[in-house]
């Protein structure tokens, strides 16, 4: 069997987090260069602070301001960092127990070499110049006895960003590899279900009806029916078609599901429920293996399929 | 199965964006409602089931971890339920199953969303690779199926006008609703720009922040309880030849078995009340017919008659519903809450009179998930 085609897909959003009144707290003091906890209700200073007391779930108010330095309880080497990490050398990522607090926090270590680190070791804030009111206003913590600089005025924080990024490889299935790779020839390649012999376009690993792989594969023409559609007016982030464009479910002839896909060539508001369509090829020397290569479906003219040939798929 | 009761609810005052809290915070403040609601503390709660729309929403890998000092599940079992947009009133069940099991004596059930961290249509749109990339978030999504049910139904064009404008005046009864509109009229629905044809702009519900809890007790507590006289959940696949997506087989189904199990044989004049899941205004007739309250093609009939709005044969949405409040997680919950506040005699402004029965629904992915239950006054 050949390797079943694959695609990079990328996600990534720049989430924002209100911080709400405690962790607001923190990160405005470690924009002035200042580590804040707070104490719970069995006496200990929690650093990061918590918002609500791990024991009796009450919300907690009592901050406590810690040193910036402290000692390391354990650690971790990390000898290839990865993207958004905290440094782009190799570094210690530790559970750090500032001076006051009673918890440890995760944060890195820019100890230079793995010999250098050790549990029991003396660390030290490293500010950044640049703070924010995010975690990352502390740079790193580097090895040292020695206190860190002192803190500064500061504007209250009440919100973060924090950018969030997925770098996958899309794999198509074994099933769906032969429908793409006829994409690339222009042919459209459906499989029927063995039990129920409906025919699915796209077809699909298993019929979803019966659960046995539909095996049987046909070649269907592309021309189809408008089932159903919707005329696709609003903006939104990510959105890779400029509205207003019609988002069409289209039954290709001998096929039993239909799909969503683009309806252009005919103003939205003459669209009807059961209009008769075209495939609109892109340019063959622009096809790859993706649904885009029908650039978009439009009227063929023929008379409106009636409602009773495709009510049963709606 | 043992009896249980909702005996405390409580909600959040939802909005576009809830600065002002974390999502720890945000929970707790619907939280905290519900536990004096039912005159309970952190010691009586034996449980915690949580509820939320996917992670890809917030951006957090399972929010329940770092949640879970602030829901006051340390040291207690705590759950996680995901069925998309029907999380919550799936919360509400799981909870439910596990006091009527005798598992727990009372469990703690939370949804919530702060769709403000996020951009959901952003979420629900992600570019596949090899597929066309059409989609347009939730609205995109049922809108064909909205012209789908119009025209098998033949229901007239002004319909889903009259729930929009039926739930945003009834959101303005509901203090903590996001959408207050007591001025809104069918011809101002009618007016509002098309988003997605045949969907308009007050044809959809908003984008909120918003929590929603529910104690549910195998005992009643200081208050008034809603007992659970129902539950039932149903799913489907979100696509396979010859699928119903207008009436959905798995809906139909746990409307069935729901009625069934709370001896219902005529839903319309048994149910006192309803809290429908409806986040775009024809959902109110399609899932009036796929519940069974109408027969196939009659749903718009009893919305147009007047018959769903406060005072009507069955009030839908006496809270503004979806429509008037929609952060996702939660959303289902808080029509699970809604109907028990009916049956409580809570509900306030919005409380519709003598309110025994009352039914609790969601639904979530591409109308595969169902989620319902029916309260009553009566300890079964």
């Amino acid at each position: 069997m050949t390797k079943p085609l694959s695609a990079p897909l990328d996600v990534g959003f720049d989430y924002t987090r209100s911080t709400g009144p405690t962790l607001g707290r923190f990160l405005s003091d470690l924009r002035r260069r200042k580590v804040t906890g707070i104490r719970g209700s069995d006496g200990r200073v929690h650093v990061p602070p918590l918002e609500y007391d791990p024991v009796t779930a009450e919300r907690l108010t009592e901050f406590v301001d810690v040193a910036s330095t402290g000692v390391v309880r354990g650690w971790s080497w990390i000898p290839e960092p990865l993207e958004a990490q905290p440094l782009d050398r190799p570094f210690a990522w530790a559970l750090i127990q500032l001076d006051g607090a009673d918890t440890s926090l995760l944060h890195a270590v820019d100890a230079g070499s793995p010999d250098r680190m050790s549990t029991g070791a003396r660390v030290r804030v490293r500010w950044r110049a640049d703070r924010v009111g995010a975690i990352t206003d502390i740079e790193c913590f580097e090895l040292s006895d020695e206190p860190s600089d002192e803190p500064v005025e500061a504007d209250d924080v009440t919100m973060v960003t924090t950018p969030v990024h997925l770098h996958y490889t899309h794999s198509a299935s074994p099933t769906e590899d032969p429908f793409l790779r006829g994409l690339m020839d222009g042919r459209l390649i459906a499989q029927r279900c063995p039990a129920c012999e409906k025919v699915y376009f796209p077809p699909r690993p298993a019929c979803p009806t019966d659960g046995v792989p539909t095996t049987d594969q046909i070649e269907l023409s592309d021309r189809g029916t408008i089932t159903t559609f919707c005329v696709v007016n609003v903006p939104f982030l990510g959105q890779r078609i400029p509205p207003p464009y019609v988002s069409a479910y289209v039954l290709l002839d001998g096929a039993d599901i239909p799909f969503l896909h683009l309806l252009l060539g005919v103003a939205p508001e003459d669209v009807r429920m059961g209009m008769r369509v075209e495939a609109v090829w892109k340019p063959r020397e622009e096809w790859g293996p993706t649904m885009q290569n029908i650039d978009h479906f439009r009227p063929s003219g023929e008379p409106d399929a009636p409602f009773d040939s495709y009510s049963q798929h709606l | 199965m043992r009896p249980a009761a909702v005996v405390g609810t409580g909600q959040t005052h939802h909005a576009a964006k809830r600065l002002d809290v974390s999502m720890a915070g945000l929970c707790r403040e619907a939280i905290d409602r519900a536990m004096a609601d039912a005159g309970v503390d952190w010691p009586d709660i034996d449980a915690v089931v949580l509820g939320k729309a996917p992670d890809l929403f917030e951006g957090v890998m399972m929010p329940e971890l770092f949640l879970s000092d602030a829901l006051g599940a340390v040291g207690k079992p705590l759950l996680r339920v995901h069925t998309a947009g029907s999380v919550g009133g799936s919360t509400g069940n799981v909870a439910a199953s596990l006091v009527q099991s005798g598992v727990h004596d009372r469990v703690l059930a939370v949804a919530f969303e702060k769709q403000s961290e996020s951009n959901a249509m952003w979420a629900l749109s992600v570019p596949t690779p090899f597929t066309m990339p059409v989609h347009a978030g939730a609205g995109g999504y049922f809108a064909p199926h909205v012209r789908a049910y119009i025209r098998r139904a033949g229901a007239p064009e002004h319909v889903g006008a009259m729930v929009a404008a039926k739930d945003r005046r009834n959101g303005a009864l509901n203090p903590y609703a996001h959408l207050k509109q007591p001025d809104i009229t069918v011809e101002s629905v009618r007016a509002s720009t098309m988003l997605w044809d045949p969907i308009r702009y007050d044809e959809t519900c908003p984008s909120s922040d918003g929590a929603c809890a529910v104690v549910i007790s195998a005992a009643e507590t200081s208050g008034p309880a809603a007992w659970i006289r129902a539950t039932a959940m149903r799913t489907e696949p979100t696509t396979f030849a010859g699928r119903d997506q207008v009436n959905p087989q798995a809906g139909r189904d746990a409307a069935r078995a729901l009625w069934k199990q709370a001896g219902i044989t005529d839903p319309l004049s048994e149910v006192d009340a309803a809290e429908i899941y409806v986040p775009f205004s024809w959902f109110e007739p399609m899932w009036l017919e796929n519940l069974g309250f109408t027969d196939t093609g009659q749903g718009w009939k009893l919305t147009e008659a007047g018959e769903t709005e406060i005072g009507g044969r069955l009030p839908v949405n006496p809270s503004g519903g979806v429509l008037s409040s929609n952060p996702i997680g939660a959303s289902g919950l808080l029509r699970f809450a809604e109907a028990a506040m009916q049956v409580m005699g809570t509900a306030g402004e919005h409380q519709v009179d003598g309110v025994r029965t009352a039914l609790g629904h969601a639904y979530g992915g591409g109308s595969q998930f169902f989620a319902m239950w029916v309260v009553g006054s009566e300890r079964p």
